[in-house]
């Protein structure tokens, strides 16, 4: 992986400063942890992955014919415990937030090093926890877990894998407050609030969600394992509890949680829609409170779940109002993106294709949320395929596209390499190609009234389903593609520079793949972010170019 | 950051408060107070959790920084108590059962 022959005189970089499994197994370098990290996700990204096929195939005849309705009820679980906890809610920060925050801010690692290998070994033991569950049976509750089924009728394992998911949720903890400590105390000399790429602060927002949020869902998953296991009265009526409050203890998090997906999502997109405007972010107070107001705003909105749920009437409109409310900050991000571009010379990379797919989809995607926070509109279209589309259109639309345009961008940085251009773009395409094809169906089939987590459909419904299971075959074929050219570009791809996009970020002003110590020199700065109009080369200190090229 | 400027003696006297909370909420316990039985009791148990935080985690002689912390976590505590309460104190009001 490391030792690509080359002619220059090997420089020792983070890669190759040490070798073997141990060099690896317990390092404390964040540049390593968010490989390890890396790794671990890519796994249950394929996993779900599998069991989003198997859905797939199951839907594309209206009769329940190749699996049993009870596993149907697995397949969708799995694939959705196995996206949600084990691949999006890490994916950006984990891997390219501890990768890019020390860089960004001109430190060394992260504020507690120990604890960030801490929270990889946390979150692979969760992880195994759910792979358990999942071997020895599965779980058929939906991602949700919703009482009183869960605990008192599912036969299957429920308590296993939600011990998992308590468990990795420490390892969120541990992220998000290790991002906080990092932000505040370890910025480099001249980085003031409002010079942070806008990065750091939609991590920093994420991080605040992370802290605040994830302590609950882990209280409340105590509280469902107590009810199971133990039959104290919580959530069952039979037992004097209330359904009801499991659902709002659920949604206080998994709301918030949302936005820990997104967030850090938009973070990537800042950063690409300058460097490729190769202009400041249009409004860039605006964006870094956007983000705040986001994180604070999507505490209040976590009722519009629970329109039909038995929640009072008066809660719905309550919920529902805010619901609007926390659309603002979002679509302040998505205007001032567009700003942005407006009149800059737009480079079309790859990492601007993603970009380009996540504005759109995720307009489309926050749209129809709005739709749905719409309290008499949700009660038609609550558990139907439309809710199933709107959140893939955030989540794989927004988050996944994302993701992916970020590790184009940053691939250089990491690894020392360039991806394959040509193969890249058509894969971007090809994953925009599949998403749509396999997405946009389902809005019509869910405002049709085809309902969600059922394994047999009308006749009437087979087209359009017949449809999305043609498209989820491209999207995992634009998925494959990636994740082979980037395994083959570790040994074969072009060398890269330092700064290929000729960004100004502080991440581009060290070597590529960057030092153990990130930095020879602890950075001073002296420029707000994204400042291409003094320095239009994107390097940060003209005279100094002294790094091989 | 966090000087300890605390005296033994007041530690003493902290834990000693937090044994009379403990022995008046048991005391209160035994009494029926009608709708004040709760109101009392969490009260009693706020007072103790408040001398636990500045007093044995140090959070009055820390920074503001802390303080805030300290602050945004009891917060984000009332916002949910407070919209969940806001649906469960309200569902007989269109007068039907559950709406
Ligand atoms: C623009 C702001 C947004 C609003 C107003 C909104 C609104 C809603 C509403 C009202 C529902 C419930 C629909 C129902 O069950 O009947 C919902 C479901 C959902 N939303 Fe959003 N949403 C927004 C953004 C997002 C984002 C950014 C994400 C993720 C990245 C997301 C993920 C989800 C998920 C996962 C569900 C379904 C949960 C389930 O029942 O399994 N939403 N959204
Ligand atoms: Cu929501």
């Amino acid at each position: 992986m490391i030792t690509a022959p080359i002619s220059v005189p090997e420089r020792e970089h983070y890669l190759n400063a040490s070798y073997g499994l141990k060099s690896w197994l317990l390092t404390k370098d964040h540049k390593r942890i968010a490989l390890l990290y890396l790794a671990t996700i890519t796994f249950f990204f394929f996993l779900g992955g599998l069991f989003a096929v198997m859905i797939r195939l199951e839907l594309l005849t209206p009769e329940g014919d190749m699996v049993q309705s009870e596993t149907y009820n697995k397949l969708f679980t799995m694939h959705g415990v196995n996206m949600v906890f084990f691949f999006l809610l890490p994916a950006i920060p984990a891997v390219l937030g501890n990768f890019l925050v020390p860089l960004m801010i001109g430190a060394r690692d992260l504020a507690f090093p120990k604890l960030n290998l801490a929270s990889w070994y946390i979150f692979t033991i969760g992880g195994l926890f759910t792979l358990y569950a999942l071997l020895s049976g599965g779980v058929d509750t939906g991602w949700t877990f919703y009482t009183p089924y869960s605990t008192t009728y599912s036969n299957s394992f429920v308590i296993a894998t939600a011990v998992g998911i308590f468990i990795a949720g420490f390892s969120s903890i541990l992220t998000g407050l290790n991002f906080i400590v990092t932000i505040h105390r370890m910025r480099a000399p001249g980085l003031t609030w409002f010079r942070l790429p806008l990065f750091i602060w939609s991590h920093y927002a994420a991080s605040l969600i992370m802290v605040l949020g994830t302590p609950v869902i882990a209280v409340t998953i105590l509280l469902l394992a107590a009810e199971r296991a133990f039959h104290i009265g919580i959530f069952d009526p039979a037992l004097g509890g209330d359904p009801v409050l499991f659902q709002h203890l659920f949604w206080f998090y998994s709301h918030p949680a949302v936005y820990i997906m997104i967030l850090p999502a938009m973070a990537v997109i800042s950063e690409l829609v300058a460097a490729s405007a190769r202009k400041r972010v249009y409004g860039y107070e605006f964006v870094a409170y956007a983000s705040v107001a986001i994180a604070v705003f999507g505490f209040l909105v976590w009722g519009h779940h629970m329109f039909v749920s038995g929640q009072s009437v008066y809660a719905g409109l309550v919920f529902s109002v805010l619901s609007y409310l926390v659309a603002v900050p979002s679509a302040v991000k998505v205007f001032n993106w567009t700003a942005t571009l407006h009149k800059g010379s737009i480079a079309l990379e790859t990492p601007m294709l993603y970009t380009f797919g996540f504005i759109g989809l995720f307009t489309i995607g926050g749209m129809t949320g709005l739709f749905l926070a719409a309290l008499g509109l949700d009660v038609h279209v609550h558990d139907t395929y439309f809710v199933v589309a709107h959140f893939h259109y955030v989540m794989v639309g927004g988050t996944i596209m994302a993701y992916l345009g970020g590790l184009h961008y940053w691939w250089p940085k990491m690894t020392g390499r360039m991806y394959p251009e040509i193969l890249a773009k058509l894969a971007a395409l090809t994953v925009f190609i599949g998403f749509n094809l396999t997405f946009f169906p389902q809005f019509i089939l869910g405002y049709l009234g085809m309902p969600r987590r059922y394994h047999a459909y009308p006749e009437e419904f087979q087209v359009l389903n017949v449809m999305s299971t043609a498209g989820a075959s491209v999207l995992a074929v634009g998925y494959l593609l990636p994740m082979c050219y980037f395994i083959w570009s570790l040994r074969y791809g072009k060398v890269a520079a330092d700064n290929p996009w000729g960004a100004v970020g502080l991440e581009w002003q060290t070597l590529s793949p960057p030092p153990v110590e990130n930095f020879d020199e602890i950075p001073t700065v002296t420029h707000e972010a994204y400042d291409y109009v003094s320095l239009p080369n994107g390097s940060v200190t003209p005279k100094k170019e002294a790094h091989v090229r | 950051m966090s000087e300890h400027t605390i005296s033994t003696k007041s530690y003493y006297l902290v834990f000693l408060a937090l044994m009379a909370g403990t022995a008046l909420t048991t005391w209160v316990a035994f009494l029926d107070l009608g709708w004040f039985n709760t109101p009392v009791a969490l009260s009693i148990a706020w007072t103790k959790a408040m001398l636990v935080v500045l007093y044995f985690m140090h959070v009055r002689q820390s920074t503001k920084l802390t303080k805030l912390v300290a602050a945004a976590g009891v917060f984000w505590l009332l916002l949910l108590l407070g919209l969940t309460m806001g649906d469960i104190a309200t569902r007989g009001w269109l007068g039907s059962p559950g709406k």
